[in-house]
């Protein structure tokens, strides 16, 4: 007998809260990064949770998408970053205010 | 929740709880670290918990994946952006440019955390219908099970994702390439903003400089708007 699937719901309910509210509260673009895998993780621990209740293997394959996509997504955001840096010397994101009307 | 623990085995619940706090310790610490070194070392301690929660559900396939693609390359990315750009100094956690923001972040959170779980209790976290894409028990095993998958009913999407990845390595490159040299004709599109940061490019540019002649590209910049 395994474990109750509820905890990994639970786990992954507060691992996303964590990395959300690491989005909200820091200010340092890398780390708001970080963040965001934080909670593509949480999305993937429930996507194994449920591929687990349900006897489906469709929710282990949308892990392989979401690992695909953050993949992407960490290299074209870091290009930005450097591209960002170059000009501006920083990686706050309170310093890129240009469009602000 | 917890009156079905009876009959569970204890190593089970023991794996999980380790898990389970590395996981936590890992996501606080990728939160509250100053220095975005030890925020990225952080997020490999909680990904190494994910993966271990993945092989606890008989998933070990998707659990090494997790540690080479997670752990082994964005991880590193991480890190190499990070010692690239030099920005591993520590960052100021106190000041608070907007004010009053923090505190509602943090209670935003919380009520939103709070809400999901008492509606995970007081409902079914499940309503779906079960293996529709196909069982993940039988007698072939996980690797097997997951690439007949991923090659007969996610075709499409994984043709999907092929054109994605090209569109990001193409990004990646357009992003990362340097603008061209001032005094080509079909000067780009991102030298609008002002006059400071054309400066500040210069400043940060400086082998480009050293290679092109450091005087001429600075005078033709200023003379230009």
């Amino acid at each position: 007998m395994t474990i109750n699937p509820d905890w990994y719901l639970g786990l992954g309910v507060v691992l996303f809260s964590i990395g959300a509210l690491g989005v909200l509260i820091r200010r340092n673009v890398l780390v708001m990064f970080m963040c965001i895998e934080l909670m593509l993780n949480a999305a993937n621990l429930t996507f194994v949770t449920f591929a687990r209740m349900l006897h489906d293997i469709g929710g282990q394959v949308l892990v392989f998408f979401v690992l695909v996509v953050a993949a992407a997504e960490v290299v074209v955001g870091l290009g930005i970053v450097v591209a960002i840096f170059r000009r501006r010397a920083s990686a706050t994101a309170d310093d890129l205010h240009l469009m602000k009307g | 929740m917890l009156a079905a623990s009876g009959h569970i085995s204890a190593v089970d619940v023991g794996t999980f709880a380790v898990a389970a706090a590395i996981i936590l310790a890992g996501a606080i610490g990728v939160v509250v670290a100053r220095n975005p070194v030890h925020s990225a070392l952080m997020l490999v301690m909680t990904l190494f918990g994910v993966a271990v929660l993945f092989v606890l559900q008989r998933d070990p396939f998707l659990a090494a994946v997790q540690v080479i693609v997670y752990a082994g390359a964005i991880v590193v990315l991480f890190l190499f952006v990070i010692m690239f750009l030099g920005v591993d100094r520590k960052e100021n956690l106190g000041t608070e440019p907007l004010r009053g923001q923090r505190p509602l972040a943090i209670g935003l959170t919380v009520l939103g955390a709070t809400g999901l779980l008492l509606l995970g209790q007081v409902s079914h976290w499940t309503t779906g219908a079960p293996h529709v894409a196909g069982l993940d028990t039988g007698s072939h095993s996980n690797v097997y099970l997951l690439g007949k998958s991923v090659y007969t009913t996610y075709l499409f999407p994984f043709e999907a994702t092929a054109a994605l990845l090209i569109i990001a390595v193409v990004g990646a490159v357009v992003l990362a390439r340097r603008p061209p040299a001032p005094s080509n004709p079909e000067v780009d599109e991102g030298d609008e903003p002002g006059t400071t940061e054309l400066v500040a490019d210069g400043q940060l540019s400086e082998p480009e400089a050293n290679a092109t002649g450091t005087t001429t590209p600075a005078t033709h910049e200023e003379a230009r708007p």
